[in-house]
């Protein structure tokens, strides 16, 4: 497959390059204080809110929208679409970032971030969180495996390490160039098992809100959120994969694969068809309705999430036009990462009301931190694009 | 890539054992639902609101210093915090005595200590475990700071030290396990001068309390609290009016979904590995077809180059 991928070349420091080194600097100096006056210091967390901001975003919406990659995988290498190879190593490596993210940003939401590797000596078996964490820590392993060509194709018979390490550059060549030998035979493999585990704490980490029945609002505790996890996660995976491929395109000046874009989009319909026909029809079966115009911040909440977030984007991409014009598909992409983001942070949070009360409003300092992750996972990967062999290269391209 | 169809079986088998082998032993484990477990009994039409609990718990547990004497604090509903393990409330507005006179009622707080304890089912690291003998407590060595036995707790017990960067811990009630192991009573039981709370194993407790509601008519409401909610506490109430200072909760201990759903994904791995075994037979159908569209494509290519 050589030579179909290369490092992007474009101007690099554009101005909203800038504006994220500055949310970068900014969640920086938000954490350190994290770091130094605990986690009450910087944010809004109480005895009666114990999760807020840091994990209905960071880490269950970075879950939620790290989808991109296995399910690419799914299509590229399961379902075997050819042309989808094109894609799946921008989808790997921002599924990568993903995960690479939550696990830092549960590190400044964990207490004792010290002691996380407790959970690999000390298992409990009926928690919930414990499988989330065994099957997400595999599932980031794998997309490291899944990665190493990007890194193993740009550096064969071009190591070069610093003097006084040079002795070592033939040797590293020789292990690059075993590793990706040995991953180009079992990537299938590696690729199913990525997937089953994906597909396990996607919707393990939908079951952690219902050991709290008497805390959850009914129109989002039911028994099959696990299920409904699991399809907003996939239904919302080529979306991500659209969106980031037509913002780093635009961004980079290079001309959107339409060719690639448009067949992805043609799951998006089908997939998300699938998740509103359950989440429509887990209200009914629960008669949860009743609730819908009560006028609450909470149901109004819903509603956003399953008309802005879901029917919307699910129409729009019906249209041919919406799926094959890159601004609508961009747009409609935008919408339904908007739903499940809305979704991850009402089920964690808006659904959320203690017995003896009180509100929570994300700190100052939170959204910092937040907004800080995001530009910073936004630069590595540009960093990423623009140094390793991750973009398709365009056959105009490749005949200059 | 090129795979031989027997190879290709021979990594997925292998994968899929190993698969197995992780997640083979997963299936819930029912924690000991001992009714031989010691509890306690509090009953609210005997509490005076003296404080003398919040008082032995503070020295007993070597919590920060308080002024128990300021009975002004009183006049603000608390919680249990990360200095306090229990408290003691005022509730007001409660026509209960013969004349319709407002009463006012104390109620204390403190972990319940479940006998099918949420937070312990949801605690990641298993740091938080419920003894045979009763009382629900917790490990820090153990804790990785997730709080989500503050998530899961139905009574919204745990607190946590927020303040503390570095070594923040988990703070509720310990039943005061190292006095119940010497066989003593918890301190805030042995204090208490109007015997407002008694302590002993959790079934005698219940048939004293039944015995109270009998030989008591309209003393109390007929409601034991915490002999059936979440499946029942270790600590009981009795309550001269309805518990509207409490949660109001079902009957069935909520870790049983959550464990039934976490049997049911993981339970002998079953659905991984037919996930597995489904994912695998629809890409090898795939890969063969495969092999062939590739081999057309590279003998194009080759023309072309």
């Amino acid at each position: 497959m050589n030579g179909e991928f290369a490092p992007v070349r474009g101007r690099f420091w554009t101005t909203g390059v800038k504006v994220m080194l500055v949310f970068m600097f900014a969640g920086a100096i938000a954490l350190l204080a994290r770091f130094f006056g605990g986690l009450g210091y910087i944010t809004n967390n109480n005895d009666a809110y114990p999760w807020g901001l840091w994990i209905g975003v960071n880490v269950a919406g970075g879950v939620g929208l790290a989808a991109g990659g296995f399910t690419t995988g799914a299509i590229a290498y399961v379902l075997n679409r050819k042309q989808f190879h094109l894609i799946l190593r921008p989808a790997l490596f921002t599924a990568l970032l993903g995960y690479t993210f939550v696990i830092m940003a549960l590190l400044t939401d964990l207490g004792r971030y010290w002691n996380m590797y407790s959970p690999m000596i000390n298992w409990n078996f009926t928690s919930v969180l414990f499988a989330v964490a065994i099957c997400v820590m595999i599932s980031t392993t794998i997309l490291y495996i899944e990665c190493i060509p990007i890194v193993a194709e740009r550096f064969i018979g071009n190591v070069n390490l610093p003097p006084g390490l040079r002795v070592f550059n033939t040797i590293i060549d020789r292990l690059l160039k075993f590793a990706n030998n040995t991953i180009d035979k079992v990537m299938i493999i590696v690729v199913i098992v990525g997937i089953v585990f994906s597909c396990l704490h996607q919707s393990s980490l939908g079951a952690l809100m219902l050991i709290a029945p008497s805390k959850v609002h009914p129109l989002w505790y039911t028994p099959i959120l696990p299920l409904l996890f699991l399809m907003s996660a996939i239904a919302a995976a080529y979306p991500v994969v659209i969106f980031e491929h037509l913002l780093i395109e635009k961004s980079l000046d290079k001309k959107p694969r339409m060719d690639i874009l448009t067949p992805m989009a043609r799951f998006m319909p089908v997939l998300m068809g699938i998740y509103l026909v359950l989440k429509i029809g887990d209200m009914v079966s629960r008669e949860t309705y009743v609730y819908l115009f009560d006028g609450t911040a909470q149901t109004n909440a819903f509603l956003v999430e399953v008309i802005f977030g879901v029917i919307c984007p699910f129409v729009l991409v019906l249209f041919q036009k919406v799926r094959k014009s890159p601004g609508w598909l961009f747009f409609t992409s935008c919408l339904a990462i908007f739903g499940i983001l809305i979704n991850r942070i009402n089920v964690f949070i808006v659904s959320y009301s203690p017995p003896y009360g009180g509100i929570y409003y994300p700190s100052i300092g939170e959204i910092i931190v937040t907004i800080g992750f995001i530009s910073t996972l936004f630069f590595v990967y540009r960093l990423g694009v623009t140094n390793l062999p991750i973009l398709a290269v365009d056959s105009e391209e490749k005949a200059v | 890539m090129m795979l031989s169809r027997r190879n290709f079986f021979k990594i997925m088998g292998g994968a899929g054992a190993s698969l197995a082998t992780i997640t083979g032993n997963s299936h819930a484990g029912e924690s000991a639902e001992t009714f031989d477990s010691f509890g306690c009994l509090v009953d609210i039409t005997r509490c005076i609101g003296c404080r003398k609990c919040e008082v032995a718990c503070n020295a007993h547990n070597k919590l920060p210093h308080q002024d128990f004497n300021d009975m002004t604090v009183l006049d603000d509903y608390r919680r249990p915090d990360w200095e306090k393990y229990t408290v003691i409330n005022r509730h007001h507005g409660y026509p209960v005595d013969d004349v319709d006179h407002n009463v006012h009622i104390y109620v204390k707080e403190q972990c319940r200590h479940c006998v099918k304890p949420s937070c312990a089912s949801a605690c990641v690291v298993g740091a938080l475990t419920k003894k045979k003998n009763g009382p629900v407590v917790y490990d820090e060595k153990k804790c990785i700071g997730c709080r989500y036995c503050m998530v899961a707790c139905p009574f919204q017990i745990p607190a946590y030290e927020d303040h503390n960067p570095v070594t923040p811990r988990v703070i509720k009630c310990t039943f005061c396990y190292d006095r119940i192991e010497q066989g003593k009573m918890p301190a805030c039981a042995t204090i208490c001068p109007t015997q407002a709370m008694i302590f002993g194993k959790r079934d005698a407790l219940l048939s004293i309390a039944k015995k109270r509601l009998k030989n008591n008519p309209g003393k109390y409401i007929d409601h034991i609290y915490g002999e059936y909610e979440v499946g029942g506490t270790s600590w009981l109430y009795l309550s001269p009016v309805e518990f509207s200072f409490f949660p109001e909760l079902g009957n069935k201990p909520p870790p049983k979904l959550t464990e039934m759903i976490l049997s049911g994904v993981f339970g002998y791995a079953a659905a991984p590995t037919s996930l597995f075994a489904i994912l695998g037979a629809i890409s090898w159908i795939n890969n063969r077809k495969r092999s062939i569209t590739l081999n057309e494509v590279s003998g194009r290519e080759g023309e072309e180059k």
